[in-house]
């Protein structure tokens, strides 16, 4: 098997969490020691966007930018918001970054603050998480007895600590401004930028919401630069590395860090096993539920942010879920359409009325009693599901519109069989 | 109404924060592990405790997954129904808890010991099909091995 640099998980045990000792001794808290000796807050900035390090919680926006719409003259106190909220179906890798070094996310938060002049710090996380909770709790003990967090950080005057706020659940509260409501104890609806939350977010504050798997790279592109980096990925697009949670029909699911850039062909047959006895490829959601399917295809395709986006297709969180010839894949859309469906926040109307539409559609479909017009239909409400408030919706219709586009004759069985062919 | 110590400790928390209302869902969450549940008392309470209206604690109730407004059992089952479990089977553990329990999704059994409910995507799928009981996690799971679980969680009672 092929061996790539383990940069987020090179610390990464099967039963336990890397101490902070383990940490350190990797090179831990280096970084942190050298940008509050070294750095300007611009100069943070401006590594992470020559690193082009992009957002992993899906929707890939460079973090260096983001930093950089905190104005210089916005108010105090500034806020990090670590969104530990991972609840996109099929993704998991938040949580083993959580169980594999905790410090690793805090060094990177610490950095991340530095770079905003940020002094509060909240790792907002899902209810289901509550052992990744209590470790974090009780490594921010550790990390402030040690100087690397709360007043006067390794002997300078930067200030900045963390809470960790837990969730009571809901899917929507990973989406931003959704989540910042839910931070301020209201409903969480999402809102409607502008103002953008680097401007106005959390009691009208600066506030930079970054995901887990994100803040985890920035120590490592401090210490080894933003050309290391970016030679990191096998592709010219892409930069660093990724961790992808691989589930499905596939002999070894789990969480695998490879470099960005690396074939989808390759992390199916060799780091997830193969496909499993008596199964064929014959599509993945690569990037979580709101991701559109790939079908067979695309099977070697490179996956970074850009190379999907150009076909068409979105990598969303690296979460790629493996369908074989078995599986129905007009069921598995009505699974996650169902699920979409009970998490819709209900706020606006397109993405409420919308989505139990299309279920209804996709259960008469699986059921055998759909008609040929169901199919025009599911593409014109998904195109609805576009004007909705947040992003929720488009992505809740994209395997609507991707099954549409690549499985219609699928669908068609489905119609003229007056059953579903898989049963 | 809840005990003079747990509501002193949540008042001192509460007076310690900036923006107390970031403390809700902590709140409700103590709340709810007092009575089991979050009544219709414990509403008012939380409300009281936060300078908020029961109307505005309410919403937030009723929105989340883990904050209960009707009684639950002893354990609460949780049986993610998302893709990866769907995919591996999760239809067939489902049937079985049902079967087992003489619950549907929904309801507690009457002895007070189990509630059954429908849970998104955990965020186990490397160890699908998975549910939850009281929060923690069992997966990947067959026929079998869910029986287990339960005759221990019954012997345990």
């Amino acid at each position: 098997m092929m061996h790539y640099p383990q940069v987020l998980f090179q610390n990464r045990k099967p039963d336990r969490i890397a101490t902070l000792e383990e940490y350190r001794q990797s090179g831990g808290y280096q970084a942190l020691a050298d940008v509050i000796r070294n750095y300007t807050s611009k100069k943070v900035q401006e590594v992470l966007v020559d690193a082009i390090l992009l957002g992993r919680g899906g929707a890939a926006f460079p973090a260096g930018r983001k930093l950089m719409t905190v104005a210089d003259e916005a108010p105090y106190p500034r806020y990090i918001v670590c969104n530990a909220d991972e609840m996109e179906p099929g993704t998991f890798k938040d949580r083993v970054m959580i169980h594999a070094d905790p410090h690793m996310i805090i060094e990177g938060m610490v950095i991340d603050a530095y770079g905003a002049k940020a002094e509060k710090g909240i790792i907002f996380i899902r209810p289901e998480y509550e052992s990744a909770a209590r470790i974090l709790e009780r490594e921010i003990e550790i990390a402030r007895k040690e100087g690397f967090l709360g007043k006067n950080i390794l002997g300078s005057d930067f200030n900045f600590d963390i809470a960790v706020h837990r969730s009571a659940g809901r899917y929507i509260c990973g989406e931003v401004t959704a989540q910042l409501n839910a931070l301020m104890g209201k409903r969480a609806n999402p809102q409607q930028p502008p103002p953008y939350p680097t401007e106005k977010g959390l009691w009208n504050l600066p506030t930079v919401l970054q995901n887990v798997e994100t803040l985890a790279n920035i120590p490592h592109i401090i210490k080894n630069g933003a050309e290391w980096y970016k030679s990191l990925a096998l592709t010219e697009s892409g930069a660093g590395t990724k961790l992808f949670s691989v589930s499905g029909k596939v002999n070894n699911p789990g969480c695998f860090e490879l470099p960005m850039g690396i074939k989808l062909s390759e992390i199916i047959e060799i780091h997830a096993g193969g496909m499993t006895e008596g199964s064929e490829y014959k599509a993945c959601l690569p990037g979580g539920a709101s991701t559109r399917f790939l079908p067979r295809e695309f099977y070697d395709i490179e996956l970074d942010f850009d190379t999907l986006r150009d076909v068409g297709h979105r990598l969303g969180t690296g979460a790629i879920m493996v369908f074989d010839q078995k599986t129905c894949l007009v069921a598995a859309t009505l699974n996650l359409v169902e699920f979409f469906a009970r998490e819709s926040c209900g706020w606006c109307t397109p993405c409420r009325e919308g989505l139990p539409y299309i279920r209804d559609l996709l259960r008469r479909l699986e059921r055998g009693q759909g008609e040929e017009e169901y199919i025009p239909m599911l593409q014109q409400m998904s195109k609805h599901l576009w004007s909705a408030y947040c992003a929720f919706a488009p992505g809740a219709v994209s395997p609507v519109e991707s099954l549409v586009t690549y499985f219609e004759d699928e669908i068609r069985e489905h119609i003229s069989q007056k059953q579903c062919p898989f049963k | 109404m809840i005990p003079a110590e747990l509501k002193e400790s949540l008042q001192k928390h509460i007076a310690s924060i900036d923006h107390p209302r970031e403390l809700v869902v902590d709140v409700m969450f103590a709340v709810q592990d007092y009575y089991g549940y979050l009544n219709d008392e414990a509403v008012e309470e939380v409300a009281e405790l936060l300078d908020m209206s029961p109307v505005e604690v309410e919403q937030l109730a009723t929105f989340y997954t883990f904050i209960y407004r009707e009684p639950v059992g002893k354990y609460v089952i949780h049986v993610c129904d998302s893709l990866v479990c769907w995919m591996e089977g999760h239809e067939s553990l489902l049937d079985r808890l049902i079967g087992k329990l003489g619950i549907n999704l929904g309801e507690t059994t009457p002895d007070g010991m189990f509630s059954l409910l429908p849970v998104c995507c955990i965020g186990y799928c490397d160890r699908a099909p998975a549910i939850m009981i009281n929060k923690k996690v069992y997966g990947p799971l067959t026929i079998d091995t869910l029986d287990d679980i339960l005759e221990k969680l019954r012997a345990e009672a």
